[in-house]
């Protein structure tokens, strides 16, 4: 137990000291006669041998002591200090730390022994200085290393070391002059223990640590300073109570003493989270080692500016911006800065500049890390994502180059072959911006071609208090963390209603000219919803790069919060991030944006997951026919399923142009052709009315087609049930049903494209291009609706009401699907597949299932039927992606191959 | 859903896999009613007992976490007994109790409807829980003391509190499966 104790001190010692040993080392390089730094070094490695040697780590301890030998002679002025030497102590830096990390997991050296380091070590340390530099430099041509006089090698440092460190916390060169022999003959090992120093980031300021350094600095557990935050977290919820308690009671001694209180609370608050906080220098102490190691290995000259290296953080934050820093750094070295003839070349000086800047700016600390490089290439970016599948290619052309640039955070954008590639960058950029979220960071990169790129990173100074807006919803307080929060909006009285439109299943909100999908938190949380609905208030929220509009009951106020977690039975709900306590002592929970926005469904990548765990009233919503409501010539009342519509827009009467003999207008870069409804309903008679401006224009969509329907006034979007239906013979009509107790008319999607003359529904040589399904459905009007989905997508659609009528089909013609409701007379679709099971022609033929709910694709039953798969009626998409699987799996020619398919 | 006559009603009831032995030994239990039901939990095991506290309600949770209370500054989640066991609410007019329990993942309320006596218990007495116990209680009650006018039946507080890795329960199962 005693040595437990000890071994974990002795870790702990080692890695602060180890991590200081390459900042130290890489600047011994840029300053090979501080005398000062080369003792403290040897200081370093010789209490980290001697600690070895009590605790009987007998590897450690044969590496350190030869490395000690080396800088032993180096300190004493036996011999000369090139790179290559250095590179050597460095790799027994390395060696060091990866036996420490093998005794911290399991308590032995493990079994790598380094006896080639070893032997080099041992080598280099026998050998005369000079041969010695050139055996250790064997990889590195540096001659002039060795045959250079100390003279000119102080003259001209900046050409013989690749990497120059300079940081404004503090670069006073120490004792550049010092007398090397003076400083040796002290006795390095009486004062090695006392090298450790709580506080590593400044260790230039003084030219020599004093005992007293050591001495003004403890270690203490992080276990205990946690304690302390939520034991001050609490007196800060205590003090609020007696702060409302004094203003009820106006009592003289009481308010003094509460006023005391509260001044001290706010001071032990502050200490404490100081306690916590720690100089961003931590972590960036081992960036100058990794800038050398890159830039020697990839013959680059890199000047590293660290700037606001004292700029503090929470510990818990300094730990997570860790490995996304370096990351960058990497980056910027690997792939941003050029190597020195390529930048003489360009005109730039052959040593290339990073720059790392901290600094504190709004409550959130400011990281930027930035290079004079070739900046990212856009054009090269986008090509990239062509390839990599990410874009289409007409969608790469329309992005602008700022969106071009976020491609580099796509998953998927980095490969191996991007990292060989010197003109892109983005290695596992992805990697960096999800670790820096996942702690409430935003990244952000601004890129120039030639002159560089830099990414700029903000994050919260702490996690333990976080500033957060307090809502209400369902009667229940929340709190939503303020770095995901974008702005608040209100809509008010009569026209909230007419503000959230549905499109595509999903409500969403006119922001600005862009719609935003938008959640009600009553019914992602499933609160009861307050009926006194008077103004509706949204926050718009981020979550990841997708934004989102969060219907809440009440907005109340902005607070600091102190974050707890939730306890082991609560941690799986996707909805929360924590709880908090509130100033009158009630815990109010803490909502995850990105659960909250995946739980809801308006995040997309999530849809499918929230489709397998959502609740019975979220189906029930799904199953209800979302309906576009709108009015064009004489019909006051028109429909299309919400399901077809892409997006609803409005164009001045000045935008639309005519091309081709038709009208068309610019959208989004492209050529949309506009089919004026009224024209094709009622063709040859004038309008009754003057033409609206601006026009309202419906569009459809289909893969990378578009087609814009005038209408002449948007009316609604319908949420119910379809219930009287009844068909029409009418050209451009499918039939009538009661919508919203009124008479509706059902537009022939298809035939009114069509008839205007736009070859719409023409295959396009996708999986589904002239495939011909059978559509099985009894009710002629569901079949219509139906029927226009398929036909959009290029199907040749035949109808059958009933089996017979089915089975009469399947026998005159070929047949490529089947899709049969489940309700199909007489005995359902399992009666046709059956029937076509006793068919050997028929038997491949996939047939996909239509259900009226989504619970009853679910159902058990259905799923052992043997349908190829089940859909619900009016989920168009899901059913055409469903198709498109079957088709796909289908041969042309081969049916069987196809049945043979049917588990996929 | 009366549990009192089932011990004695099956007195060949079957080993079962549990800590029952080390359970025998330990002497004195803290005490409580859930319905008719007459409970005990080492009381090492105990932290504090509470009058009812203000509860903040978890919307989404599973259905036998009755909410979260502030418990000095440390959120502790409460959970409902009577819903762990499959039992019928209480009547509006009982309010529960809480007993703060020392767990493995920290401290937790149990929701009782009444708090009883420390005992100490003959270890004599000791019994396994009867084969023909509802599963829903057999899973958390790790045996029963015959005391001499009524059984004595021993929480097992991990195992209450564990609802099966923080994974949400269904509506309407009151009971967590592991």
């Amino acid at each position: 137990m005693q040595d437990q104790e000890v071994i974990r001190e002795f870790l702990v010692e080692s890695y602060e000291n180890l991590s200081r040993l390459d900042q130290e080392l890489v600047r011994l390089e840029k300053h090979p006669k501080d005398a000062a730094l080369l003792d403290s070094i040897f200081r370093t490695i010789h209490t980290i041998k001697g600690t070895c040697g009590f605790l009987a780590f007998s590897t450690l301890e044969r590496i350190t002591h030869h490395a000690e030998t080396l800088l032993s002679q180096l300190r004493d002025g036996q011999r000369e200090l090139d790179p290559a030497l250095i590179s050597l102590i460095l790799e027994t830096v390395d060696a060091t730390r990866t036996v420490l990390a093998a005794i911290e997991a399991g308590g032995e050296e493990g079994q790598e022994t380094f006896d080639t380091l070893t032997e080099r070590l041992r080598a280099a340390a026998c050998l005369s200085p000079v041969a010695a530099a050139a055996e250790a430099s064997a990889g590195h041509e540096r001659p002039e290393a060795v045959h250079s006089q100390e003279g000119a090698r102080r003259s001209e440092p900046d050409s013989a070391a690749p990497v120059v460190v300079s940081s404004t916390s503090g670069v006073a060169h120490p004792a550049e002059s010092a007398k090397p022999h003076a400083a040796a003959s002290t006795t390095p090992a009486a004062s090695g223990p006392l090298v450790a120093r709580a506080d590593a980031s400044r260790p230039e300021e003084e030219g020599s640590r004093s005992s007293a350094v050591a001495d003004a600095n403890i270690r203490v557990g992080v276990g205990l300073l946690d304690k302390l935050m939520d034991l001050v977290g609490e007196l800060v919820l205590t003090r609020n109570q007696i702060l409302q308690f004094n203003t009820e009671r106006e009592d003289p001694a009481l308010n003094a003493t509460s006023q005391r209180l509260n001044l001290i609370t706010s001071e032990l608050q502050e200490g404490v989270m100081k306690t916590r906080m720690q100089p961003i220098g931590m972590v960036w102490n081992k960036l100058p080692r990794v800038v050398r190691d890159i830039a020697l290995a990839l013959g680059k000259q890199v000047r590293l500016d660290m700037d606001g290296a004292e700029t503090e953080l929470d510990r818990t934050i300094i730990e997570a911006i860790k490995d996304p820093l370096v990351h960058l750094v990497r980056n910027s070295c690997d792939h941003g800065i050029e190597s020195p003839d390529v930048r003489v070349r360009a005109g730039k000086a052959p040593q290339g500049r990073l720059t790392l800047r901290a600094y504190h700016e709004g409550g959130q600390v400011n990281i930027e890390i930035g290079d004079d490089g070739g900046g990212i290439n856009v054009a090269r970016v986008r090509q990239k994502a062509v390839e990599r599948g990410l874009l289409r290619p007409e969608q790469a052309a329309k992005l602008s180059d700022r969106e071009a640039l976020y491609l580099i955070f796509q998953p998927g954008f980095s490969t191996a072959e991007t990292v060989t590639n010197m003109s892109g960058r983005g290695v596992g950029m992805d990697v960096v911006k999800s670790h820096i979220e996942k702690i409430g960071g935003v990244v952000d990169i601004a890129s120039r071609a030639g002159e560089g790129t830099t990414v700029k990173i903000k994050i919260p100074l702490t996690l333990a208090i976080i500033p957060g807006l307090v809502i209400t919803s369902g009667g229940e307080r929340f709190v939503i963390p303020q770095v995901s929060l974008l702005e608040l909006i209100r809509l008010d009285g009569d026209s909230s209603d007419k503000h959230i439109e549905h499109v595509h299943g999903t409500p969403v909100y006119r922001r600005r000219g862009s719609l935003l999908p938008i959640a009600y938190l009553n019914n992602v949380l499933g609160l009861k919803s307050s009926e006194s609905a008077d103004a509706v208030n949204m926050v718009v929220l981020q979550a990841e790069d997708r934004q989102f509009g969060l219907v809440v009951d009440g907005i109340n106020d902005t607070q600091e919060i102190v974050v707890k977690p939730l306890g082991k039975q609560l941690k799986g709900i996707a909805e929360y991030a924590g709880a908090t306590i509130m100033g009158d002592g009630r815990v109010a929970l803490i909502l995850d944006v990105l659960g909250i926005g995946q739980r809801s469904g308006v995040m997309t990548e999530s849809r499918e997951q929230s489709r397998a765990v959502s609740d019975q009233k979220a189906q029930k919503e799904l199953e209800q026919q979302r309906i576009l409501l709108f009015r064009a010539g004489s019909f006051d009342r028109l429909a299309v399923p919400l399901s077809l519509v892409a997006r609803l827009e409005e164009f001045p009467q000045s935008a639309i142009e005519r091309a081709g003999g038709g009208q068309v207008v610019q959208y989004r870069n492209r050529i949309l052709p506009l089919i004026c409804l009224r024209e094709v309903l009622e063709p040859g008679i004038p309008a009754l009315e003057q033409e609206p401006d601006p026009v309202q224009v419906v569009v459809f969509n289909d893969g990378d087609r578009s087609v814009g329907v005038v209408v002449d006034q948007i009316l609604d979007v319908a949420e119910e049930v379809v219930t009287v239906r009844q068909r029409s013979n009418r050209a451009g009509l499918l039939g009538s049903a009661v919508v919203g107790k009124r008479i509706t008319d059902f537009l022939d999607l298809n035939c009114v494209i069509n008839s205007a003359g736009d070859n719409w529904s023409q295959g396009t040589g996708g999986p589904s291009s002239g495939r011909r399904v059978l559509l099985a459905e009894p009710s002629s009007f569901s079949r219509g609706l139906i029927r226009s989905g398929l036909d959009m997508a290029g199907y040749r659609v035949l109808e059958a009401g009933n089996l017979d009528d089915a089975i009469r089909q399947l026998e005159q013609q070929p047949v490529d699907l089947v899709i049969a409701a489940l309700d199909l007379p007489t005995d359902g679709s399992s009666a046709l597949l059956a029937a076509m099971r006793l068919r050997p022609e028929w038997s491949g033929i996939p047939l996909l299932a239509l259900a009226e709910s989504s619970a009853q694709t679910q159902s058990e039953a259905i799923r052992s039927a043997g349908f190829h798969d089940c859909q619900t009626k009016f989920d168009r998409e899901a059913m055409l992606e469903s198709l498109a699987r079957l088709s796909a799996a289908l041969a042309p020619a081969e049916r069987a191959a196809a049945f043979a398919g049917k588990e996929s | 859903m009366n549990m009192e006559s089932s011990p004695t009603a099956s007195e060949s009831a079957q080993a079962r896999p549990g800590p029952g032995t080390m359970m025998q030994s330990s002497g004195q239990f803290s005490t409580f009613f859930v319905a008719d039901l007459f409970f005990g939990v080492d009381v090492l095991c105990v932290q504090e007992v509470l009058r009812p506290q203000q509860m903040t309600s978890v919307p989404r949770a599973p259905r036998v976490i009755e909410g979260l209370i502030n418990l000095r500054g440390q959120i502790v989640t409460a959970i409902d007994m009577r819903r762990r066991l499959g039992l019928p609410p209480r009547d509006g007019m009982q309010t529960p109790m809480n007993m703060v329990v020392r767990t493995e993942d920290g401290a937790v309320s149990l929701l009782v409807d009444e708090i009883g006596d420390v005992l100490d218990v003959d270890a004599a007495t000791w019994e396994r829980p009867p084969e023909s116990l509802d599963p829903a209680a057999r899973e958390i009650i790790r045996g029963v003391y015959k005391l001499p006018d009524r059984l004595l039946l021993i929480l097992d507080t991990d195992r209450t509190v564990d609802l099966g890795g923080g994974v949400p329960l269904s509506a309407n199962s009151g009971i967590g499966r592991q």
